[in-house]
């Protein structure tokens, strides 16, 4: 199995994701986003960091990047793309997935470990049981999601919903438990399909041991296993 | 030759550029003629009291330099040791405090982005940033505007390349009120085979600007800003403060390291403070060759620039690059690639002179080494205090009621807790990404942040790992800069030794008032003595650093602050060590002793509002003792918990230990001392640590061989920290007063209403 990792100009997590993929055994290799070949890739992962600066709006204009029009292809013709935290904010712009980012109701930068509640969801890439709680950290400006109340409600009742800002015990405070002031406390969603997976929190900062928890492994492994099957 | 500067106007115009007349006569003398506007502006800017360290140099020599590990010193961008296995760490601090002080989120920024330069520049990848910081107190407005935004600007930049924040230092203090300081420092990584220096060398070769366009913001910062004092036309120079574009600081790392990696480049320099003035010179002098510049050919973003404000400009995120003919093309190619403009804009000479030319028209000709290298040294007049008699006779025993009674004592400490400058510095540190790159394995809030040697994402991991720690008590360099600045060493090496680094090299950031004032200068010589003397007893060289004059505002200097950045080695990363109480039943140790020493102290400010009497003494050998039998303990795996005593004394090392293990501790401690002196002196020298029981021996043991002071003091255990006869409080109380004391300060209007909605 390998993995794209799409790299845009100002992109800065792109090492993180290669590192926490071979820590599980995971091949895995850098697309830049110039490129627009992406045959033997099994999955992607659009990563973190600032693409363009995020100086007009993040995400913005990495959406028009060359590779952009092949990473939707791939994904509809249902190839596996995770976006995280930068990478989601451009998965939206790309209109893959819907909602937006916005900046953080504290108007400041977050970098926390965060407690997250997983949802009962169609999402490919993650299938723990519904309110396990995982604890990965969150690291952005503008990661407070939100759509409109049909598309929340589309959301929910399609099992888009995949992760949940949550207390320690699993619980959502009745004001919110979202550190950013995102909608209905959503972390991460999927489109209908499911293989197309948009998160803010870092699951790759949650792999290696050394630096973190081991919480993050699930959302790499999982997908892995998935297509393994599918390939008999 | 353009003459466009009448002999008459030009004493004034160097005067107005910050030169003195004897200054201006020199280089009359060294071109044998008027000098042109270009070159006027080139050398007021070179000679500036930034650039040229005139009034610094001499003192700078009491360092020691050199030592097994160094492989670059001073003089370079930054000093490189080697941290083994090949392996080699490139660092530097450096202060960006007057351009913060006018406008915080640019001033702090581009402080991230020159240092950050300043590593890549040798051929090291970025890896880590640290920062000291300085205000007034934050119950004026316009201090925690300063903060907020100086915060914000280091988090803005930082964030956005990838380079995590993994630690730092900041006070509130009066004397900071009109004049910041915002220390930035950075580490970088590399193989020792790729250290790359900036020298040019191969007339013929090519000289390459890469990165950002020029445009006129920043001119005249070094000279301007950096070279004197605030007075109330200070927001006038508010052009003078540059903008940062960290994105083009992304690419340009990404392709920098990219040419050094490919062997492509001859040599490399960053443009800091004089632009292109200086960064051409220096490599210019290092390697004894001329060059040729064309003004014409630098991209420009502002029309109808002159010849000198291109030269001088501060525009941001820009490279020099000396390169040869036949690799031009593959080095534009991969500037390309990651969309940086590469363009040749002129070409090494063997003539030895810097020739400036406007297309056909020569604008400046100069001796290129006299620019880098002819600055006058001076040797200013040095002179004690008269302030320090009275204020070193203080005695804060005597002189002073001191509350006793457990209820008072442990209200104190709660008091100290909630200190601006004891309180936890999460509020500041969630706002920096300090993860990314995946090495960082002690986050801040700990006593120094440990990062594991590695390149993660291309597979190359390692069992080493480096400690980082930046330190500078101002007020015990005010009260006697000798002791205070030796402390700024000490502290910085107990700090890294308790995270299980042992202490390798420094670089520091010396930040004083004006050095023509025979006080300020004599606090500036004393502190030099003091951490040369600690550096040399301990064999910690000075690698690289800075000096800042001009810290003054209104004629008021700041504080002496001689910010020391230290890093340490730690041969297995797996001993890292945090200061948190791991273990219920954990045996708490105390190495070091406690003295009667609270001259200087916390304790001394905010409760008796009093900045007064001797700071504690160093005693080096016992200081560097108790550094090896810590490590020692820490190598045998011993260690669960190592934290330092320092301001707030043992009974804030304890709290803070209870707070980060989220649990109490039972503590006895000696009644031969007044209370408040136990509790709160901030004697040097001491270590809190804990250890299972049955390590206990081994650990006396180890300190006993090496005559260090042992004492067992209690044990880890239950939701209170009490302290035998003295203090009794929640381990959940500390923990709320003691992160949630920075927010509170920084946003009064929020905490009155919560304070009130709670009450209602």
């Amino acid at each position: 199995m390998r993995l794209g990792v799409v790299l845009f100009p100002g992109s800065n997590c792109e090492q993180d994701v290669v590192h926490a993929a071979h820590e599980l055994g995971i091949g895995a290799e850098y697309v830049w986003h110039g490129d627009t070949d992406l045959a033997g890739f099994d999955a992607l992962v659009l990563p973190g960091g600032f693409s363009y600066g995020d100086y007009i709006r993040c995400g913005a204009v990495a959406r028009f990047s060359p590779v952009m029009s092949e990473v939707v292809r791939f994904a509809e013709r249902g190839g596996p793309v995770m976006g995280i935290c930068n990478g989601f904010q451009i998965l939206t712009e790309a209109h893959l997935l819907p909602g937006a980012l916005l900046r953080n109701t504290g108007l400041k930068f977050i970098c926390h470990p965060q407690p997250l509640r997983a949802e009962r969801s169609v999402c490919h890439w993650v299938n723990l049981p519904e309110g396990t709680v995982v604890d990965i950290p969150v690291n952005h400006n503008e990661g407070n999601y939100y759509c409109d109340a049909e598309t929340l409600e589309r959301l929910n009742a399609n099992g888009q919903v995949v992760l949940r800002y949550c207390e320690p015990d699993g619980s959502r405070a009745p004001g919110g438990s979202a550190p950013n002031g995102a909608l209905d406390d959503i972390a991460g969603i999927c489109n209908e399909r499911g293989n197309v997976f948009g998160l803010m929190p870092h699951p790759e900062r949650a792999v290696d041991p050394l630096v973190g928890t081991t919480d993050g492994r699930p959302f790499f492994t999982t997908v892995m296993a998935r297509l393994a099957e599918v390939a008999g | 030759m353009r003459d466009d500067l009448p002999a008459d106007l030009a004493p004034r115009l160097a005067e107005e550029l910050g030169l003195k007349l004897s200054e201006y006569e020199h280089v009359v003398e060294i071109l044998g003629r008027t000098p042109t506007v270009t070159e006027l502006y080139m050398y007021s800017l070179m000679w500036s009291e930034h650039c040229s360290y005139k009034h610094s140099r001499k003192s700078l020599r009491m360092f020691p330099t050199e030592g097994p590990a160094v492989l670059q010193g001073p003089g370079e961008n930054a000093g490189v040791i080697g941290v083994g296995d090949g392996w080699a760490v490139a660092f530097k601090m450096e202060s960006h405090n007057h351009p913060s002080a006018i406008e915080p989120y640019q001033g702090a920024a581009t402080g991230v982005g020159g240092i950050i330069r300043d590593i890549f520049t040798m051929g090291a990848r970025p890896i880590a940033s640290l920062n000291s910081l300085r205000f007034g107190t934050l119950d004026k407005p316009r201090q925690r505007y300063l903060f907020e935004g100086a915060v914000a600007g280091i988090g803005g930049y930082g964030n956005c390349l990838g380079v995590p924040t993994v630690g730092g230092e900041v006070y509130f203090e009066e004397a900071y009120e009109g004049n910041c300081l915002i220390n930035a420092m950075a580490i970088g990584l590399m193989r020792e085979e790729d250290l790359m220096l900036a020298v040019a060398a191969g007339p013929g070769n090519l000289i390459v600007l890469i990165g950002s366009t020029t445009g006129r913001d920043g001119i005249g910062g070094a000279s301007v800003l950096a070279s004197q004092e605030f007075d109330e036309k200070a927001e006038d120079k508010r052009p003078s403060v540059q903008v940062g574009d960290p994105f083009t600081e992304k690419l340009l790392i990404e392709a920098c390291l990219e040419l050094l990696q490919r062997d492509l480049l001859v040599a490399l320099g960053d443009l800091g403070a004089a632009g292109l003035t200086s960064s051409a010179s220096e490599m210019a002098s290092r390697g004894g060759v001329g060059l040729e510049i064309d003004v014409t050919l630098v991209p420009q973003r502002e029309d109808a620039m002159k010849p000198f404000e291109i030269m001088v400009s501060e525009s941001q995120e820009r490279m020099l690059a000396v390169v040869t003919p036949e690799k031009l093309g593959e080095v534009q190619d991969i500037c390309e690639h990651w969309g940086l403009p590469a363009t040749v804009i002129g070409q090494v000479t063997d003539t030895g002179r810097f020739v400036i030319r406007e297309g056909d028209e020569v604008v400046g000709d100069m001796p290129a080494a006299t620019l880098a290298h002819d600055a006058p040294i001076y040797d200013p007049p040095a002179e004690r205090p008269a302030y320090l008699d009275e204020l070193q006779r203080f005695d804060p025993l005597s002189e002073l009621d001191h509350p006793g009674g457990v209820e008072m004592l442990t209200a104190t400490l709660f008091d100290l807790l909630a200190s601006p400058n004891i309180c936890s510095r999460r509020w500041i540190w969630e706002q920096y990404d300090h993860q990314v790159m995946l090495n960082t394995v002690v986050l801040p809030g700990s006593d120094a942040a440990v990062l594991r040697i590695g390149m993660p994402g291309r597979g190359e991991v390692t069992e080493r790992a480096i400690a980082a720690s930046s330190d500078c008590n101002g007020r015990y360099c005010y009260l006697d800069p000798y002791t205070g600045a030796q402390i700024a060493v000490a502290e910085a090496a107990r700090n890294v030794a308790c995270a299980g680094g042992r202490p390798a090299a420094i670089t520091d950031c010396l930040n004083f008032g004006s050095p023509e004032k025979p006080e300020v200068f004599w606090t500036f010589t004393e502190s030099i003595r003091g951490m040369a003397d600690a550096c040399r007893a301990w064999e910690v060289p000075v690698i690289s650093g800075n000096v800042s004059f001009y810290n003054e505002s209104f004629g008021q200097p700041i504080y002496p602050t001689p910010t020391v950045g230290l890093v340490g080695v730690l041969e297995d990363v797996a001993h890292h060590t945090t200061l948190g109480f791991k273990q219920a039943g954990d045996v708490v140790v105390l190495l070091g002793e406690t003295g009667a020493e609270l001259g200087g102290s916390e304790y001394l400010k905010v409760v008796h509002e009093t900045v007064a009497g001797l700071p504690p003494r160093v005693d080096l050998d016992a200081e560097a003792a108790l550094r090896e039998v810590l490590l020692a303990a820490i190598g045998e795996g011993i260690v669960r918990s190592a934290h330092d005593c320092s301001e707030g004394g043992i009974a804030v090392a304890l709290a803070e230990s209870c707070i980060a293990g989220a649990v109490g501790a039972d503590i006895h401690l000696g009644d031969e001392l007044p209370p408040v002196a136990e509790l709160f002196s901030e004697t040097q020298g001491r270590v809190v640590v804990t250890v299972a029981e049955d390590a206990v021996e081994r650990l006396f043991e180890l300190a006993f061989e090496a005559a260090v002071p042992f004492a067992v003091i209690g044990t880890v255990g239950g939701e209170v920290l009490r302290i035998e006869g003295l203090v009794e409080a929640g381990v959940v109380e500390m923990s709320d007063v003691f992160e949630g004391a920075l927010a509170g300060l920084v946003h009064p209007e929020e905490t009155i209403a919560t304070e009130e909605l709670r009450e209602g």
